[in-house]
């Protein structure tokens, strides 16, 4: 099932609007002149008529596409996360949401590992701010095969929606033939000691402790939440009784990512469950790679690792 | 005048390679916006803006390279003079250093705002310019500002209210070196004739060749009460490394050791 090959979700998106754009000739992409870094050249290249190149100006960027989302066309807007959820965020939810239009908005190179630009490139909060807005479909895919799935998904969908994408090249955990459900979270593992509860590339590298994981017997639950909204609380209460423990792994800010989803579900529907987490402690990044930064912001496998054996060890 | 520009000029060269040699060792940064702006770095430095006892003084101008991705230029100069340990240009885009991937305030000398965000630059240094002109200051502020940043809607709202409250204690230098991130800015997003929309807005307007330090000199001295002066300076994106110079592929590419050698040369020999 996993290849070796490490590839990007960026690279994901951008096959996927390869795949997708051939069957749809509504779909156009609109990029703010970053093609070269979020994926989106190779469209450009393959299909020149529906690529509109709107230059370094992200806000006019989001309200053209609401006006070419009303005259027919399927806009999918690119640029980097903090770009689209972030400058642009206002626009997105009067223009896009409020106006209800049919629009994909993708946000590239999040959380930390645009890590040699520095702070000013990384985006912690885009799933906080674009969760907030009423309506609006959140989506945080893991890898590559998963990410180009999704772009079709995306464009059935009906609505409006903001999927991230990252930078950084990981591992395929998933295949090309997963049936992938918007609003489903997808169990790439099941096992009766831990729940393990991931989102984003994360997710690849809990598969990674998860394996380490069981070399020591402890088999692990691992929920891949590829949507974060609608936020899929059956599947998580199901396995979070039955292990009576839950370890939620984003690389986001604590504060409004998915990991606050999980505890809003804990809160309402199951008690006495023991978690931890695994996210951005409310900081600014700053320049280094991803593997010198994971560490110092506690999101590499060793601090994953560790955390999941705490939550057993208090039994 | 005569000697201080044959300096520059071999000064600008040290800059070039310094430029070249930090993206190369860290297979990561900005080369072809750094080159361009070179010139202008060193006109602002060395002759223009008031630097007053050092980056530390709170009455020195204020200077804010909203363009920041191309802050090896800055770092280069910084380098050359002395502000920086010669030995810091091996921790650029390192961890821990001073040399951030785009400059960050406290951390980084003569850095006013932390850039990175295109156009917010702009923006800050204009409410700075007005913020010094209700204290009755003396200080001014200075923004280097990219050719493809100026399509940001925010570069107009804030030149509008440069305009508005009369900053003529600011000023905005573009660098024109026609290329942005995926390919010249006439194809990218054509923003029309830049001096026009300036002068329609109620700026002074030079436009120069942004590589000739006289001109940039002659530029830099006028003035007009009342009114914010904008540099139009015409340059060429990868400026002095032949494989480079126009072409949008080295906008955020560094070169590997021996396209880096191939750079060293052409820019010594020239
Ligand atoms: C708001 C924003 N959008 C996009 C980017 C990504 N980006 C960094 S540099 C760049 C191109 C800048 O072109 P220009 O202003 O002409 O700079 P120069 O040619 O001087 O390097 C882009 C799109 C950014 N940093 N900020
Ligand atoms: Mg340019």
């Amino acid at each position: 099932m996993s290849e070796k090959k490490l590839l990007a979700t960026r690279a994901g998106y951008g096959q996927g609007l390869l795949d997708t754009g051939a069957l749809h000739d509504d779909l156009v992409v609109l990029e703010g002149d970053l093609g070269a870094a979020t994926g989106t050249t190779a469209f450009g290249k393959a299909y020149p008529d529906r690529y509109i190149e709107a230059g370094i100006a992200e806000q006019n960027e989001v309200g053209m596409a609401s006006g070419l989302a009303a005259a027919g066309w399927k806009p999918f807007v690119t640029s980097f996360a903090i770009f689209t959820a972030g400058r642009a965020c206002e626009i997105v939810r009067n223009a896009i949401a409020y106006n209800n239009m049919n629009v994909k908005l993708i946000g590239s190179h999040c959380g930390i590992t645009p890590a040699l630009d520095g702070g000013s490139h990384m985006c912690i909060e885009d799933i906080a701010w674009m969760k907030a807005i009423p309506g609006m479909v959140v989506l945080n895919p893991c890898d590559y095969n998963q990410t180009r799935l999704m772009v079709k998904k995306l464009y059935e969908y009906d609505g409006y929606a903001y999927m991230r994408t990252s930078r950084e090249p990981v591992q395929c955990v998933t295949s090309m033939d997963d049936e992938i459900v918007i609003g489903k979270a997808q169990v790439l593992r099941e096992g009766q000691d831990l729940t393990i509860a991931a989102t984003g590339i994360m997710t690849t590298f809990v598969m990674e402790v998860a394996e380490r994981l069981a070399e020591e017997g402890i088999e692990c639950n691992v929920l891949n939440y590829h949507t974060i909204k609608p936020f899929d609380e059956e599947t998580l209460i199901k396995y979070v009784r039955e292990t009576g423990n839950l370890l939620t792994v984003e690389e986001h800010n604590i504060y409004g990512g998915f990991t606050e989803s999980c505890r809003a579900a804990l809160f309402t529907k199951a008690d006495n469950i023991r978690t931890d987490y695994v996210a951005v402690e409310d900081r600014f990044g700053e320049t280094g790679t991803r593997l010198s930064l994971y560490p110092i912001f506690g999101l590499d496998n060793e601090t994953i690792y560790n955390k999941a054996k705490n939550l057993l060890n208090k039994e | 005048m005569d000697i201080i520009i044959s300096e520059w000029k071999k000064l600008a060269k040290k800059i070039r390679i310094d430029i070249l040699k930090m993206t190369s060792e860290a297979n990561s940064g900005h080369p072809g916006g750094s080159l361009s702006c070179v010139e202008i770095i060193i006109t602002l430095f060395e002759h223009e803006m008031n630097l007053g006892k050092g980056s530390d003084d709170p009455d020195r101008d204020r200077f804010v390279f909203s363009k920041g991705h191309a802050v090896p230029a800055q770092y280069g100069y910084m380098l050359e003079k002395g502000i920086l340990d010669p030995e810091e240009i091996h921790t650029f885009r390192k961890q821990g250093s001073r040399l951030q991937g785009h400059p960050v305030k406290g951390r980084t000398p003569f850095t006013d705002f932390n850039p990175g965000s295109l156009g917010q630059g702009v923006s800050a240094a204009t409410g700075m310019a007005l913020g010094y002109k209700m204290k009755q200051s003396p200080q001014k502020v200075y923004v280097l500002i990219g050719d493809g940043e100026s399509d940001e809607g925010i570069v107009w709202e804030a030149a509008s209210a440069a305009c508005h409250y009369k900053l003529d204690n600011l000023t905005y230098i573009v660098d024109m070196n026609a290329v942005q991130l995926d390919g010249a800015t006439k194809d990218i997003m054509n923003l029309g004739d830049l001096h026009k929309r300036y002068e329609a807005i109620g700026f002074l307007v030079d436009e120069i060749n942004g590589h000739s330090f006289e001109e940039l000199l002659e530029a830099f001295s006028h003035h007009e009460e009342g009114k914010p002066h904008v540099i139009l300076a015409h340059t060429i994106k990868g400026k002095g490394v032949s494989y480079m110079e126009g072409n949008y592929a080295w906008h955020g590419k560094a070169p590997n050791a021996e396209q880096l050698e191939i750079a060293i040369k052409e820019l010594e020999e020239a």
